[in-house]
């Protein structure tokens, strides 16, 4: 990362915009990927070994850590890490509270579990550009994404994931002909029947664009914010390598967006929790 | 190929100035919902901040959308 030409730098950002990715190809057969372009060749069955390798152990950590937290869990006063565990419980319950007109007992730890664990996915982002990509590049491994909120994969898998629960629940409330009616009969409804008939396809255009909506707004708004703040720490941290001057300007720059950016992370993980819990709340809701 | 950073380009702009238009009222609202009712400050600040991240929401995909435009599929 030393030399200074305008397309090493380009290199230097593709290289980090780059996932770890696993798949066939079809020259080299069941292989990680060498560069984007082979990525892309491989297809769609092919996975980002490094998104789902770091999602999926930021989830058993806050599994972890919160078990140890609510094994311990006693009517005295709580300190430490007992205390924060209980402040987010008891936070995430009162917004559950405010927003789910429902009867579910499965929200609150749902709703628990999409905040801390896409806060956490968003906390890897504040972890400086190069140093874990580089801890890896020695063991071998040749591109690293450690963001795994900045994988439109990861972010769209979620939300289509709360997509498929709201459907479940909307048919589960109020039966299929309840849900095809919701999207059939609104807005615009009539006496007569054959006017009905003519408004059904209008209406059924309008409710799923708006039904369509929720879940790619939703995966999408994480992304966006996710990708286009790991995009700015990259580029500031191209001016490291043009000489002190600018090298220390730079460090003064990311620990400014760095900080800015902490309550972009926290802002967007509460965002995605309470668009879940409104959305589900809309699914639960029987005429 | 250059059309894609005018393209880009016309993305992240426009989509700031939505942006701004939008927490320019959000916000005038807010100072003047606490300015009437003190005691309702820090609930409407609470929402104001969710409202912010909503509104910032479709700009923000305009960013990413811009920035993979920019040095992903131009610079490659």
């Amino acid at each position: 990362m030393a030399g200074d030409t305008q397309q090493t730098g380009t290199e230097y950002i593709q290289h980090h915009l780059t996932n770890l990715t696993y798949g066939q190809h079809p020259e080299n057969g069941w292989s990680f990927a060498h560069n984007a372009q082979e990525a892309a060749e491989m297809g769609f069955m092919a996975v980002n070994v490094d998104s789902l390798g770091w999602s999926f152990g930021l989830g058993v950590i806050f599994l972890l850590l919160f078990r140890w937290a609510a094994n311990r869990a006693t009517t005295g006063v709580p300190s430490g890490w007992q205390n924060f565990v209980e402040m987010m419980v008891e936070f995430v319950d009162g917004v559950v509270k405010d927003s789910f007109h429902g009867r579910n007992p499965w929200i609150a730890p749902m709703a628990l579990t999409i905040f801390v664990w896409v806060f956490l996915m968003n906390l890897m982002d504040l972890v400086p550009v190069d140093v874990i990509p580089w801890l890896m590049l020695q063991a071998g491994v040749h591109f690293q994404k450690i963001v795994p909120s900045t994988d439109p994969n990861i972010t769209l898998g979620m939300a289509l994931a709360v997509f498929g629960m709201i459907i479940y629940y909307s048919i589960k409330v109020k039966g299929v002909g309840g849900f095809l009616g919701e999207l059939t009969l609104q807005p615009f409804s009539a006496k007569n029947p054959v006017v009905q008939a003519v408004f059904i396809p209008i209406n059924l255009a309008l409710e799923l664009v708006g039904l369509l909506a929720k879940p790619f707004s939703l995966g999408l708004r994480l992304f966006g914010n996710m990708y286009a703040g790991e995009m700015i720490f990259i580029l500031i941290a191209m001016m490291y390598s043009a000489g002190w001057v600018l090298g220390t300007f730079g460090g003064a720059l990311q620990l400014g967006w760095a900080i800015f950016h902490i309550l972009i992370i926290t802002l967007q993980a509460f965002i995605f929790m309470v668009l879940t819990v409104v959305y589900l709340s809309m699914a639960h809701e029987d005429h | 190929m250059e059309l894609i950073l005018v393209a880009a380009a016309i993305m992240v702009g426009f989509g700031a100035l939505g942006a701004a238009v939008g927490m320019g009222l959000l916000g005038g609202k807010l100072l003047e919902g606490t300015a009437r009712q003190p005691e309702l400050g820090p609930m409407l600040q609470g929402k104001m901040f969710l409202l912010a991240g909503l509104i910032d929401a479709i700009p923000m995909i305009g960013v990413g959308i811009g920035m993979y435009l920019i040095f992903a599929v131009y610079a490659g």
